[in-house]
């Protein structure tokens, strides 16, 4: 039995290249899923066996969470993706060799994803980064449309601008660790700067900070860096929307939180709660606000996702344990709840014909299953009970509380002004006049519910009853975190 | 010696930034394509001399790399674009030359003002070349938010990056910095291949009007 965390990198890399070489899309969407699944089941191995930590590769309770996270949703995303794309064949939007790029690229973006989680390199790490972007840009254009282009530019061109912002920071950082640890590799690996960060240049490393939180918080999404991310989940195929959402935005706030325990660790920098609490209530209200004036449903979500990024890293702004696990939690069930709000609008999309909110409605009577689904997954995400959204935004808006009364009213606010909209919207999506078409004469329509439901138990259990075990793992990692 | 070697890395930064200043000002895409191969060129040089006086032989990928694709292959892809596009003699309205000039200016005194002070415990070419670098990146990202045009934009994010890799390459002893100069010519290739998709977008503008054209021919 080889190391897990080479099977988790070696599994999509050789799975991309084997899916360039594939012409059937069955045999291809078949494989795509059996190489997400394998790499679920190695990302579960970590949690047996860990590997020692080297010069490159890093394994620790933090990024297990992550893996294990993203093997779970690009595994049932795999799935979905499987129906969605025999369905986008059928009509004729994609064709068998657009298909055989897509899935080649699906794998090699899980390879930049896990690679960018695992890498004990800052180096290595932007590397992994901006491999995992220019994937999902590909992806984003597959459609060819003006609209498609456009989206796939804009999220290109900011995307890049991030992701050079953050390779300045690194390079900070570099120049603040060498006095300290020395020249060469040491000084960019991360457990030897967390060893020695607080004996950095404080300054220095409050400069590389400031860089690298606009870097890599363009591709969090944050608010006056989020212009690409509603555009990006519009206008590229549903499957990647939900990888976007679901994943991508976690493992470039991942990559934020490495250097924010840098700056933790060193008495004399610059606190980077503050920072980070302002941004996120920025994006929250922002997002709250924007919400109102969506007509197309998945452009709503896109917006919703930016709200859940501005909730997660202002809960990790406030820090502490209680803040940090309830980023940790709120982190979690965005993933999954946004991933199958996704599985279904794409559906959704596909049965009525359109993605305009106005030109759907009646969800509920025509599609029971798909509609009553649909409303599942929106009342978990803007927060109602029993979901575990709830649970984790009660823990956010209880510890701002704690913290200062204002940032929480702030907090509640963009909450409520959320919560008003998607409703707002959901009622005339899945309820109300039948609106738009049935599908029907548009070809055979398979449709995979398995892995919407899948994600909504696991939100409802993780809202009622959270296991003991997990807990204790959130908590150790709270601590981590500081 | 030491201080001839540190006159010359300075020498060289300093001159990035001056043709940095040289790409805010140029109304005409060919020219500004020009300037950007001038750009790529005083990066080859200040990267080799890094690598000379760092005794570090592997910069001299990064120089190569530099002087070959970002000097002549990515301006040369980029001016048939241009010229296959037809807008090479369009003039670019970029808003007052004087006004993106004093911002410009004022970029270079803020990222001085920021990095010199905080860098006070390094190596005095490293200092310099972090500080210098950073005013390269804040021009780019300035030029980027004044133009209009994507060729432009594309120019300025070129720049932006050139400045990045000379902090990489002032940054002694710095790991990776070959890999990480390769990863980002990888995204260049992607941006020129982006606007040859935007070309194909204009193609089709272009034949519809050629369409229009033929059948006016027919009827006359």
């Amino acid at each position: 039995m080889t190391d897990p965390v080479v099977l988790v990198l070696l599994i999509p890399l050789l799975a991309a290249a084997l899916l360039v070489a594939v012409p059937r899309y069955r045999l291809g969407a078949a494989l795509n899923a059996a190489a997400c699944l394998g790499t679920f089941a190695a990302s579960i191995g970590l949690l047996v066996q860990r590997p020692a930590t080297g010069a490159y590769l890093l394994v620790d309770d933090l990024n297990v969470v992550f893996v294990v996270l993203n093997g779970f949703v690009a595994a049932t995303t795999s799935l979905f993706s499987a129906s969605y794309v025999g369905h986008e064949l059928a009509i004729g939007r994609l064709t068998a060799r657009h298909l055989r790029f897509y899935h080649a690229m699906f794998q090699l973006m899980l390879f930049g994803m896990n690679l960018a989680l695992v890498a004990n390199n800052i180096g290595l790490m932007w590397v992994a980064v901006e491999l995992a972007t220019l994937t999902t840009v590909l992806m984003v254009g597959l459609y060819r449309t003006p609209e498609a282009l456009e989206a796939a530019w804009k999220y290109f061109i900011l995307g890049s601008v991030g992701i050079a912002l953050a390779l300045f920071g690194t390079i900070l950082v570099y120049l603040a660790a060498r006095p300290v640890v020395g020249e060469g590799l040491d000084a960019m690996v991360w457990t030897t700067l967390l060893a020695h960060a607080q004996d950095f240049d404080a300054p220095l490393l409050d400069i590389a900070f400031v860089f690298l939180l606009l870097g890599y918080g363009t591709k969090v999404g944050l608010v006056p860096l989020h212009a690409w991310l509603p555009d990006a989940h519009a206008e590229g195929p549903t499957p990647i929307s939900a990888v976007l959402s679901g994943l991508l935005l976690n493992v470039a706030l991942y990559a934020l939180l490495r250097f924010k325990m840098l700056l933790a660790v060193n008495p004399l920098a610059l606190a980077p709660g503050p920072l980070m609490i302002a941004l996120g209530l920025l994006s929250v209200i922002f997002a709250g606000l924007m919400l109102y004036r969506r007509r197309d449903i998945k452009r709503l979500f896109a917006y919703s996702s930016i709200e859940h990024m501005g909730i997660i890293v202002f809960a990790f702004g406030l820090a502490g344990p209680i803040g940090n696990f309830a980023g940790l939690l709120q982190m979690t069930m965005h993933s999954l709840t946004k991933s199958a709000i996704f599985f279904s609008v794409g559906h959704v999309a596909q049965v009525k014909g359109t993605q305009r909110i106005g030109e759907i409605g009646g969800l509920t009577e025509t599609h029971p299953l798909l509609g009553w689904g649909l409303v599942a997954g929106v009342a978990a995400i803007v927060g109602l009970p029993p979901f575990g959204v709830f649970a984790a935004e009660f823990l956010v808006v209880t510890s701002a509380f704690a913290l200062h009364p204002v940032l929480a009213v702030g907090l509640v606010v963009g909450l409520l002004l959320a919560f008003g909209a998607l409703l707002l919207r959901l009622t005339q999506v899945a309820f109300g006049p039948v609106r738009g078409g049935t599908a029907a004469g548009l070809g055979p329509l398979r449709m995979a519910h398995l892995p919407m439901f899948a994600h909504l138990a696991l939100v409802l259990i993780a809202g009622i009853w959270l296991p003991p075990p997990l807990v204790a793992w959130f908590q150790h990692v709270a601590e981590l975190l500081r | 010696m030491h201080g001839l070697s540190f006159d010359i890395a300075h020498m060289l930064a300093g001159s990035l930034v001056l043709v940095s200043f040289l790409m805010l000002y140029q109304v005409r895409l060919t020219a500004l394509l020009h300037a950007l191969a001038l750009h790529a060129l005083v990066l080859a040089a200040s990267v080799a001399w890094q690598a000379h006086i760092q005794d570090a032989p592997h910069l001299y990928v990064t120089a190569a790399l530099a002087l070959g694709f970002k000097a002549a292959l990515i301006p040369w892809a980029l001016r048939r674009i241009v010229f296959r596009l037809g807008i090479h003699r369009e003039i670019e309205t970029v808003g007052g030359i004087g006004l993106t000039m004093l911002a410009g200016m004022a970029l270079v005194a803020l990222s001085l003002q920021v990095m010199l002070p905080v860098t006070a415990m390094e190596d005095p070419v490293a200092r310099e070349d972090v500080a210098l670098a950073l005013s390269v990146v804040l021009i780019g990202l300035l030029m980027m938010v004044t133009r209009r045009n994507a060729v432009s934009q594309v120019v300025g994010f070129l720049s932006l990056e050139n400045g990045i890799i000379l902090a990489a390459t002032g940054a002694r002893g710095m790991p990776l910095v070959v890999e990480i100069s390769v990863a980002f010519s990888v995204l260049i290739a992607f941006i020129v291949v982006g606007i040859f998709l935007f070309r194909i977008r204009e193609r089709f503008d272009t034949v519809d009007v050629g369409a229009l054209d033929a059948f006016r021919g027919g009827r006359a």
